[in-house]
């Protein structure tokens, strides 16, 4: 696609291209040298100490805070989904007196930092860590998967909901058997990435005291000493990019396999730019 | 209620530095990310694969991770910071960076073919075709997107209050651990310098939606 914004390069443009990649590639390389050779004189790169990863019970503790990360994560988006969707259905109900309060609900939970709504039930209902940072992030990313799915829905063509009540289905029924299917179907990459900031959420359990990865991190650096805090941290980092890493990549996946199947299983409307998930 | 109000420049303090960093690091992130997109539709092999890892790898961390690398893990290997906010600046700009890099890209690919073909038929360069036409073309449809990204930079600068910057979250924090009786009024308090900042963008990013949306 991006090609067509400069010609196919001829000889000297290809030359020139190929110059300018060496030279960015060895500034890149100089770059990371450089910040190699800091590295090593803060004396990062003696064996000693990267031998903690040779313990077991380094690995257990790393071990211990992922599962944590991901049990919350897992038990966020199961109860956020359906809550998101339960959300979505009143919030473009008939009724203004249902649609009205639960868009100023909605429109406050998404305005909110994540971290403040964690706070906010560990301090102000006395819950566990884990409970508040499950509660948050259910908060938060019920009310992003109510904005998603409506705008799935709202991308439909207007038929659709007009010939599901003209063959006689009420209005709550036309919105579940007709809208709904397709509007996730249309928003599954959305819905996907929102998972993947989901999962990079819980890191802000490290904030609230919740022993997830990163707070393993601290603790270990802590109880080991300070001279660990490095290697230990560059491992969590790791873990947690590549786990966010392999959920995007599934969500691009959805999102090429749902593009090729869609014409037969979605009614058609004008592209509609999908929602951007946002940081 | 009385809480917020007596300590009232408390909290502008903390909205005040809450708005300092959203706009620092709104800025450094709207240049590096407007480079970083340029970088990745460029004809230069380095720079496309420079970009696509950058952008590829800082979306997907955690914003807590580079927090924690800007102000714990630095700081232990050598980079002292005068002060925090520089720390909070530099993670809360690469990180966003990242996703404006995406969302210009987005913009670019949405401007219809025959506008490049046409600039480059009639002689421009990569850097014509890009910064004449097509940027400003992409801009447009890329607002809505930006302001939605700077409304989550807003968010995200609450972060930092756990990194040993005193902004709105911080003192939130502070002032609830200070008044255990009243936790849920000062939170709310909190909340609402928020929303005084999320809101307003918000309805702008819709009005500017649908503006473009008639433009085009």
């Amino acid at each position: 696609m991006s090609s067509v914004l400069y010609d196919v390069p001829g000889p000297k443009a290809r030359r020139v291209s190929l110059i300018a990649s060496i030279i960015g590639g060895l500034l890149i390389i100089g770059l990371l040298a450089w910040v190699v050779l800091i590295l090593a004189q803060q004396g990062i790169f003696e064996a000693r100490r990267w031998q903690i990863f040779t313990r077991a019970d380094v690995w257990r503790l790393l071990g211990n805070g992922l599962g944590s990360t991901l049990s919350a994560a897992a038990l966020a988006a199961v109860i956020a989904f359906p809550l998101g969707l339960m959300l979505c259905l009143l919030r473009i109900s008939d009724a203004a007196f249902i649609r009205v309060p639960i868009r100023v609900i909605l429109e406050f939970l998404r305005g909110m930092p994540v971290v403040l709504m964690m706070l906010f039930i560990l301090l102000g209902f006395g819950t566990s860590a884990f409970i508040a940072v499950v509660a948050g992030l259910v908060l938060y990313n019920a009310a992003v998967f109510a904005e998603i799915i409506r705008a799935g829905i709202q991308s439909l063509p207007k038929g659709q909901r007009e010939a599901g009540l003209a063959i006689g289905l009420t209005s709550y029924k036309s919105r579940m058997l007709i809208e709904l299917p397709q509007a996730i179907r249309r928003m599954m990459p959305s819905l996907v990435a929102q998972m993947v900031v989901l999962l990079k959420d819980t890191s802000l359990g490290y904030i609230v005291a919740y022993g997830e990865l990163l707070r393993a991190v601290q603790v270990m650096a802590d109880f080991l000493g300070t001279q660990y805090l490095f290697p230990i941290f560059f491992v969590a980092a790791a873990i947690y990019i590549a786990i966010n890493i392999s959920v995007s990549r599934l969500a691009v996946w959805i999102e090429r396999r749902g593009s090729k199947k869609a014409a037969g299983g979605v009614a058609k409307a004008e592209p509609e730019k999908a929602n951007a998930p946002v940081p | 209620m009385d809480v917020i109000f007596e300590n009232l420049p408390l909290y502008w303090e903390g909205f005040l530095r809450t708005l300092f960093l959203s706009v620092v690091s709104g800025i450094f992130a709207l240049i590096l990310g407007t480079l970083l997109a340029a970088a990745r539709v460029s004809p230069v092999a380095a720079l496309r694969g420079f970009s696509t890892v950058y952008v590829e790898v800082l979306r997907n961390t955690p914003l807590t991770i580079a927090f924690f690398f800007a102000a714990v893990v630095l700081p232990r290997i050598g980079v002292k910071f005068e002060q925090f906010e520089i720390a909070a600046i530099i993670a809360l700009s690469t990180y966003t960076a990242a996703f404006i890099a995406e969302a210009v890209r987005s913009g670019v690919n949405s401007v219809p073919v025959g506008q490049a073909e046409a600039a480059r038929s009639i002689g421009m360069k990569f850097g014509q075709v890009l910064s004449l036409i097509i940027l400003p073309q992409a801009l447009r449809t890329v607002i809505p997107p930006l302001i939605n990204i700077l409304i989550a930079l807003v968010k995200n600068s609450s972060v930092a209050g756990a990194f040993f910057v005193l902004e709105l979250f911080g003192y939130g924090r502070q002032l609830a651990n200070a008044n255990g009786d009243a936790v849920i009024t000062v939170l709310l308090g909190t909340a609402f310098f928020y929303l005084l900042l999320t809101v307003p963008l918000g309805i702008l990013a819709n009005t500017v939606e649908r503006k473009v949306a008639i433009a085009r």
